[in-house]
């Protein structure tokens, strides 16, 4: 008979809903939990995180999710495996075994995957940013982390040996799916359409809610019932790359060949051609079928061999930006809010704030998708004021808010709720490491 | 019609460039979305937001179009001063596209 396994998605970013994930491991009869929580650019901001405090770094609802699950995972043997490591896995892996230990849980095995911080040798070999023209070490002091895409051979190697809970950093989303199909039915490092195929099923699984109904529902045309009880989906997934999608009976949302498609192609550029670190996976000739309620099977995932390099995400701050909003009503809000944005735009180069760039707009009328789009637009009952800049410092980005709160006195009539903020932005860019100068390692952590 | 009666959308995002896939509801219109949704119409119905190059990947199997719109996200989500950074309700403008029903939709 052939051997499956149930893989629940119990997150799809760092602040998910908690209830979802409990519900998998009551009542989803899985064997795995996967929590994704680790943004793009989260892992920079959790590196601050950690500079500040050694023992931080790690995501911020580690705790609170871990609470919610330890238990009834421990008791039905569910593995956990997820990337709330972020910037400090063993101290994630640390917190989780006292978190353990404080549930009476004492024979849990933790793992930490470490190695994903690869800024050493990023700078040794002062790699190219691929976004713009610049390198690692022209970044200078902005430079702030660089992080690689790890694949799922050292996470399917925790598992193998023992592992009930991995904790990685930076890894590739599907790869947190990839490993439990690697350990549960050895698959070979070198089956390029197993783990092709392996990555549909976690490219799909990876945003949670996004393929049980979730940023979906369009009333009318795309109907979802009980989104506020969304569940969160399970990936049975076979010893030969066979994949069911489905959810736990009786949970809100649903699953459609539909929610499937657009999961499939979601961040997804050319599908024949989607790097990951263990392999290139084509998506170009996956089909979807529903076989059941909330019941889909996906197949013809394949893949290629993987390539020679690591995608790395790299932190930065990269400027400042500074904001300010306010709104108005009635009859001739439009008028208002569009005479409030030539105030404020006269305003700042009377008083001369410097910024390489602005955007002045009307929420409720042109922010989205700006003037062209929205040009034929009905006149709204409200508008509301934002002016944002980019600025290289500060002082600078909080003259932009300042700008819009003084339309309270000095603007058009009646403006109300005037907001301002002034902050700093990491953003990230990428480069590509040879592969082998991560040395990925696993770390046991008793509980 | 509008695009929205025979198609549904969903818009992802990495880096500076969106992604907008187009599936229909129904495969018999995926020769509709073929003809009519082509990369140069995308790219002109988006003027003002995608600032780079618009290209389409045709998915037969899923009556599926994906198009990779390259500097359309305010030079990246993690610094794009847009309200809406990731970009994520550009697949409802898209939506708004009009189309041309086939002779048996009329």
């Amino acid at each position: 008979m052939m051997r499956a396994i149930r893989i629940g998605s119990g997150a799809g970013y760092s602040g998910d809903r908690i209830e979802p994930a409990v519900e998998l491991a009551e009542n989803g009869d899985i064997q795995y939990l996967v929590f994704e929580c680790l943004g793009e650019r989260t892992v920079a901001l959790a590196q601050q995180a950690r500079m500040k405090n050694p023992e931080g770094g790690y995501d911020p609802l580690l705790e609170e999710r871990m609470r919610a699950v330890l238990a009834v995972c421990a008791a039905k043997g569910i593995k956990i495996v997820t990337n709330m490591g972020a910037a400090n896995p063993e101290a994630a892996a640390k917190k989780t075994a006292e978190i353990a230990r404080s549930l009476g849980l004492s024979s849990l095995k933790i793992a930490a995957i470490v190695g994903d911080d690869v800024l050493d040798a990023c700078k040794d070999g002062d790699l190219p940013i691929m976004e713009f023209e610049s390198t690692i070490k022209q970044l200078g002091n902005r430079l702030l982390s660089a992080n690689a895409y790890l694949g799922a051979a050292p996470m399917a190697e925790a598992l193998s040996a023992g592992a009930d809970i991995v904790i990685t950093g930076r890894a590739s989303d599907p790869a947190l799916f990839l490993a439990p199909m690697i350990h549960a039915f050895g698959w070979a490092m070198d089956d390029w359409n197993l783990l092709g195929q392996g990555t549909v099923a976690g490219h799909l699984l990876e945003c949670a809610g996004q393929i049980t109904g979730g940023y979906f529902a369009d009333p009318g045309y795309k109907d979802v019932p009980d989104l506020a009880r969304l569940g969160f989906p399970i990936g049975e997934v076979g010893e030969d790359g066979s994949l069911v999608i489905t959810k736990v009976k009786g949970s809100g949302g649903a699953v459609t060949a539909r929610t499937c498609k657009e999961q499939l192609l979601y961040e997804v550029h050319d599908p024949a051609k989607y790097f990951q670190p263990d392999v290139v996976a084509d998506f170009s000739q996956v089909r979807v079928e529903e076989i059941g309620p909330d019941r889909v099977r996906v197949s013809g995932g394949r893949g290629t061999k993987r390539t020679d390099t690591l995608k790395v995400s790299v932190g930065y701050v990269d400027s400042y930006i500074g904001e300010g909003q306010i709104s108005y009503a009635g009859p001739g809000a439009l008028a208002r809010g569009r005479l409030a944005l030539e105030i404020v735009r006269e305003r700042l180069k009377l008083i001369g704030v410097a910024s390489s760039e602005l955007r002045f707009e009307l929420v409720g009328v042109d922010a989205l998708h700006g003037a062209e789009i929205s040009a034929h637009a009905n006149e709204p009952y409200e508008v509301r004021v934002r002016v944002t800049g980019r600025t290289e410092n500060l002082r600078e980005a909080v003259r932009i808010g300042n700008e819009v709160e003084t339309l309270y006195t000095n603007g058009p009539a009646a403006g109300g709720g005037a907001w301002k903020s002034a902050r700093d932005v990491v953003a990230v860019a990428s480069v590509l490491l040879p592969r082998e100068l991560a040395k990925p390692q696993v770390r046991f952590v008793g509980a | 019609m509008k695009l929205r009666e025979i198609a549904h959308s969903r818009t992802g995002d990495k880096g500076n460039t969106s992604n907008i896939s187009v599936i229909a509801y129904d495969a018999r219109h995926y020769r509709l979305l073929l003809a009519q949704v082509t990369s140069a119409r995308v790219k002109a119905h988006f003027a003002g937001v995608v600032e780079g190059e618009v290209v389409r990947c045709e998915l037969p199997n899923l009556s599926a179009l994906n198009f990779v719109m390259a500097s359309a996200l305010g030079g990246g989500v993690t610094r794009s001063l847009a309200l809406d950074a990731h970009g994520k309700s550009l697949s409802s403008a898209l939506l708004d596209l009009d189309i041309e029903p086939g002779s048996d939709d009329k």
